[in-house]
């Protein structure tokens, strides 16, 4: 219902038409993605879904601007993407979209202020030292990590990693946030808490698309596309949607974390 | 620490090259002190030639050179300003119960100024002792230590093949020569005595010349050929039997063996320099794998290939300037290190050091480009996939 109300507001932010992609790995053609089309709407949360080998890690490079598709076309934001050269997706990536990645890939020896403003320092806007700081350390404390700016990835929990993760990816205000297995290096508590934080932002209007295989993950977006050998199975909007809050608070009611 | 080991290769290279280049550059500058000592504006005219009558007789080797010679270019040579006919024997020396053999110079009262040699103690003899072929010497500081101790030798008796002279003055220590013969250990005396009284000869072993200013030079040089020959004569088409050199001939004969030194000894120390460069390129091709995760996730936030040329560039440049830096340091103290215990002089300038520095970022843009391409044509997916 949600979803409708916001989709007929500002229209699709993605779309794809008829996209195919076929690898060429030594004399085999691998035909990873054969003909999808997908439209998401803006402020929606989609799980993509699927077996390993089902297309959906070939399809979510695709949306990431990480890879063309071979044929077929990727409006993103009202701008076909699908023809643009490597350094214009950089920009793309840039701009308009977040990643946040299974193994967190956050860079080592670097402050979690500073993997926060490193979308930042490649984009086009120059900002001062202090302007720099200012956003990473909102944007790190949206996430619950207010007071944590100066700590190492190795000073800190699976889960926090993964909130510096997604505080990078909301840095430069992006107009989705890709997620590949977010929750697939994390236990199960962490894992919810995830989840919490990706509902309350798309409570607040960002687009998430997440690639997951796990159906109880998939239970806390509002629509779920599940693939299988290359093409879209199944496209429903989830009727039992799960709580991040409500489900914390079944797991550890006497010790759940407060989130901002 | 990897990065330290990495920027030994450089830091040794240009250590090699400056201290090398600085050896070089110190012998260089020490021929040329020594050719400037014989004098500004300075022609040299040696009895004999090398090619007379197709025998070689070297260097003042047949005595075809006459007092007369010398008093006519004097007479007849416009420009000339001093001339001081020389004679060159070894003998022994004596004063009291001390002896020492010793080269005995017989010049003109003009040597002194020609050379531009001071007198560190006592006055130098004159036109009229050379006239009178008087029984009077200057002496080098090393004859007088030798002969007199720390006695103050000035108007002290040598004697001279058993001819007793009387020493007029020290000349202030010149030191050793290029070809490691000490210039201090000299008796010279007017060469009317030296002739007369010790070598007994005739002829003159050369002629020092010295014209006005350097633009003379050549000209005065031909007069002096075209006056010889006439003096000696020589038909047209047959061989000098003299030899004239001018202080610049002999000056560039002489950097220039130095100076091809100074590229041999630098070209071997840079070879060092290129093997701390592929050391760079190996390092940042390690690192460039090792972090090929980073790299995916630096692509995957925005970066350009170009921003990850960039970066790498500056780190493989970062490793080898600061080794450079380190490099020169090190370089200066070890040619100091040389100039003060194996006694070689070393002349560190400012433009080798400024060639040590650029070469060394040069060296570090060189190794670390092919590296830092590498990592910025991976595969954004390939890269973020990598384990």
């Amino acid at each position: 219902m949600k979803a409708e109300e916001v989709e007929t507001k500002n229209g699709e932010v993605v779309k794809l038409v008829d996209v195919h992609k076929t690898y060429h790995t030594g004399d085999v053609d691998v035909h990873a993605v054969r003909g999808v089309s997908l439209e998401i709407g803006r402020g929606e949360f989609v799980a993509l879904m699927g077996a390993s080998g089902s297309g959906k890690s070939t399809l979510m490079n695709i949306l990431g601007c990480l890879d063309r598709p071979t044929s077929g076309r990727y409006v993103l934001d009202d701008a076909d993407v699908s023809v643009l050269d490597r350094d214009q997706l950089a920009d793309i990536r840039n701009h308009k979209l977040g990643f946040v990645f299974q193994s967190f890939n956050l860079l080592p020896r670097t402050s979690a202020r500073e993997n926060v403003e490193l979308p930042l320092l490649y984009g086009t806007r120059s900002l001062t030292g202090a302007q720099l700081r200012d956003k990473a350390d909102g944007v790190l404390a949206s996430v619950g990590l207010a007071g944590r700016e100066d700590h190492h990835p190795s000073q800190l929990s699976g889960g926090q990693q993964q909130r510096v993760a997604i505080a990078r990816a909301l840095v430069n205000d992006p107009e989705v946030l890709l997620a590949d297995e977010p929750t697939g290096n994390l236990d199960s508590r962490t894992s919810v808490e995830i989840m919490g934080i990706f509902q309350q932002l798309n409570e607040r209007g960002i687009t998430i698309i997440m690639v997951t295989h796990e159906q109880d993950i998939a239970a806390y977006a509002r629509r779920n596309v599940v693939m299988r050998d290359g093409v879209i199975l199944n496209d429903f909007n989830v009727a039992q949607r799960l709580s991040a809050m409500t489900e914390l608070e079944k797991i550890a009611p006497i010790d759940s974390e407060p989130q901002s | 620490m990897r990065s330290v080991l990495t920027a030994l290769g450089i830091i040794i290279g240009v250590a090699a090259v400056i201290a090398m280049v600085g050896i070089g550059n110190g012998a260089k500058a020490q021929v040329e002190a020594q050719i400037a000592s014989l004098g500004q504006n300075v022609i040299l005219i040696f009895s004999g030639s090398t090619t007379s009558s197709g025998i070689r007789t070297g260097w003042g080797g047949a005595g075809t050179l006459k007092v007369e010679d010398a008093e006519a270019i004097r007479r007849e040579v416009p420009g000339v300003i001093a001339v001081s006919e020389e004679v060159v024997s070894t003998t022994q020396v004596a004063a009291g119960n001390q002896n020492w053999f010793t080269r005995i110079y017989g010049e003109s009262a003009d040597y002194f100024d020609i050379r531009q040699w001071p007198l560190a103690d006592g006055s130098p003899f004159t036109d009229q002792d050379v006239r009178s072929a008087n029984k009077v010497c200057v002496i080098g500081r090393t004859t007088a230590s030798q002969i007199y101790g720390n006695d103050d030798a000035v108007g002290q008796i040598l004697r001279v093949k058993n001819v007793p002279f009387t020493v007029t003055g020290i000349l202030t220590p010149k030191g050793l020569s290029t070809q490691g013969v000490d210039q201090d250990d000299i008796v010279i005396m007017p060469y009317t005595s030296a002739m007369k009284r010790v070598s007994g000869g005739t002829t003159l072993r050369n002629i020092n010349v010295q014209v006005s200013d350097g633009n003379q030079i050549a000209a005065a040089q031909q007069q002096i050929i075209a006056l010889l020959r006439q003096r000696h004569n020589i038909r047209p088409g047959r061989d000098d039997d003299f030899t004239v050199r001018n202080q610049e001939e002999i000056a560039d004969a002489a950097t220039a063996t130095t100076a091809v030194m100074t590229v041999l000894l630098g070209s071997i120390a840079g070879v060092s320099l290129v093997v701390g460069g592929i050391g760079i390129m190996n390092i940042m091709l390690v690192s460039v794998t090792e972090r090929t995760r980073e790299i995916g996730t630096r692509m995957a936030v925005g970066a350009h290939g170009s921003d990850i040329l960039t970066q790498f560039l500056i780190e493989a440049v970062t490793l080898s300037s600061v080794g450079g830096v380190i490099g020169i340091i090190f370089g200066i103290g070890a040619s100091q290190v040389l100039s003060s215990y194996a006694h070689w002089p070393t002349l560190i300038s400012l433009t080798s050091v400024i060639i040590a520095f650029m070469f060394s970022a040069a060296v570090g843009i060189f190794f670390g480009f092919y590296p830092a391409r590498k990592a910025a044509a991976l595969d954004p997916i390939e890269a973020l996939r990598y384990e």
